[in-house]
């Protein structure tokens, strides 16, 4: 059955029939043409559909668009200015090669973007355990963890 | 697309338990993050779910005139683990909200669905165990209060009357948590994203001297049918000196009282072995949080 929802996505207020059955992933997928937004293993598993939902990073995969009515979701379409400038996170990303094929991307920057929201610095221990709801099967993780730094890192002994 | 027949969305308790009521088979969800998984593999079909995390009655932490603390069970493991209550008073849970999932499923995966849905892998449970903790239900008879020990009866059982209630608040009592100190301790293949192969959890209280043990409570998951408590094991350790013939006590006595199983995981062997090693880590880390040493 087809349930109307209204959502804000990338601070744009939308109304949307959606199905009932249908994820979140497929509703910015093929609704909204968001396809920054990747279905990877489909079952929360993997982090690779991860959005930002009221702020908060989730598995769209394993969220219903009906759960989402009301509610507010960022996905890596909504960080770029229009100038075209990167989000710092993405930047960063660029600076340290953290990217090889591509597919984990978006959903990590978004919980990059999720962890510089919070105002605080971290360390690299801390930041891995940020980011385990994340598989790369390219880098080792050590170039995304080298951007993360770049934006939000704190060495052990408190200084940047 | 999952296979489901039709979404209700509660706003109150009173609105789910007559939702429940008005759609028989019909299942409670909160976060999702197991049922959505249950519609993948087939397990969950052709599903009536009656979402529950809109109902603001349940959510949230708070500290109850008696100084029990109440956890509303719609209250994700994000804010357990956060939360100053938690972190001052009961420290080892939140230490155990933050071993569930990734931090995707914390955001959203809820300590009354890790509850309800009666896993015998989860996260929150052996500490609660431990804790002596209690269950507040729902129903349209009324409600009433059971026993986190004595709350699941199977693999994905429990006493909760499916259809008919709903978990609202795990209550963890002031004499359960005061001057008690806990442990939890979770063994998996790697750190994040897994299921316990084994979980321990151990919550104590030490004589005025520190030397002595005054009480103590030893849970494990994945051990038997459901998570279990070691009641033997516990009133042998009772009174006794802090020394090695202590550790030696639960050794031997937990592997008593256990039933582990095969399964892909890992086999029986392995979860006998980590009942002894968990359950002496879990007892170790427990005593020095007390502030207490053990001399071996």
């Amino acid at each position: 059955m087809i349930k109307t929802i209204h959502l804000t996505v990338n601070g744009r207020a939308v109304e949307l029939g959606v199905d009932q059955r249908e994820s979140l992933t497929d509703t910015l997928r093929n609704r909204l043409g968001l396809t920054s937004v990747k279905k990877g293993c489909e079952a929360g598993e993997c982090g690779a559909c991860t959005v930002l939902l009221d702020g908060k990073s989730v598995n769209s995969c394993i969220y219903l668009s009906v759960w989402a009515d009301g509610h507010s979701i960022l996905t890596v379409e909504g960080l770029t200015k229009e100038n075209g400038e990167l989000h710092p996170i993405q930047q960063a990303f660029v600076e340290e090669a953290a990217i090889q094929c591509g597919f984990c991307t978006p959903g990590l920057v978004m919980t990059g973007v999720e962890i510089a929201n919070s105002g605080k610095t971290y360390t690299r221990e801390e930041l891995r355990e940020l980011i385990s709801g994340h598989l790369c099967r390219c880098t080792g993780y050590e170039n995304i963890l080298n951007a993360l730094e770049r934006v939000v890192g704190r060495k052990e002994n408190g200084t940047l | 697309m999952y296979d489901i027949k039709e979404t209700y969305k509660a706003r109150s308790v009173e609105e789910a338990l007559a939702l429940l009521e008005g759609h028989p088979g019909a299942v409670l969800v909160n976060g999702g993050t197991d049922v959505m998984i249950r519609m993948k593999e087939g397990k969950l079909t052709d599903a009536v779910l009656i979402s529950i995390m809109d109902v603001p009655e349940i959510i949230g932490i708070s500290l109850r005139e008696n100084g029990d603390i109440a956890i509303g069970a719609g209250t994700c493991f994000r804010d357990i683990y956060h939360s100053e209550i938690i972190r001052g008073a009961v420290p080892a849970l939140a230490h155990a909200a933050n071993q569930v999932g990734s931090p995707q499923i914390r955001h959203v995966a809820t300590i009354g669905g890790n509850l309800c849905n009666g896993a015998v892998s989860a996260d929150s449970v052996p500490i609660l165990l431990a804790l002596n903790a209690e269950l507040e239900l729902a129903g349209a008879q009324g409600a009433r209060r059971v026993a986190v020990t004595q709350f699941h009866t199977g693999p994905g059982k429990t006493v909760l009357q499916k259809g008919r209630e709903l978990l609202t608040a795990i209550v963890i009592p002031k004499e359960e948590y005061a001057g008690r100190y806990g442990s939890y301790i979770k063994f998996g293949q790697r750190n994040a994203m897994e299921i316990a192969t084994l979980g321990a959890a151990v919550c104590l209280k030490l004589g005025a001297d520190k030397t002595r043990l005054e009480d103590i409570r030893i849970a494990f998951s994945v051990a038997g049918p459901t998570p279990l408590r070691c009641a033997k094991t516990e009133a042998a350790l009772k009174g006794m000196a802090l020394t090695g013939d202590m550790v030696k006590a639960l050794r031997q006595g937990v592997i008593q009282e256990v039933q582990p199983r095969d399964s892909w995981r890992a086999s029986k062997q392995l979860r006998l072995q980590l009942v002894k090693e968990l359950g002496e880590r879990a007892l170790r880390q427990a005593a020095e949080e007390a502030g207490g040493t053990i001399h071996d």
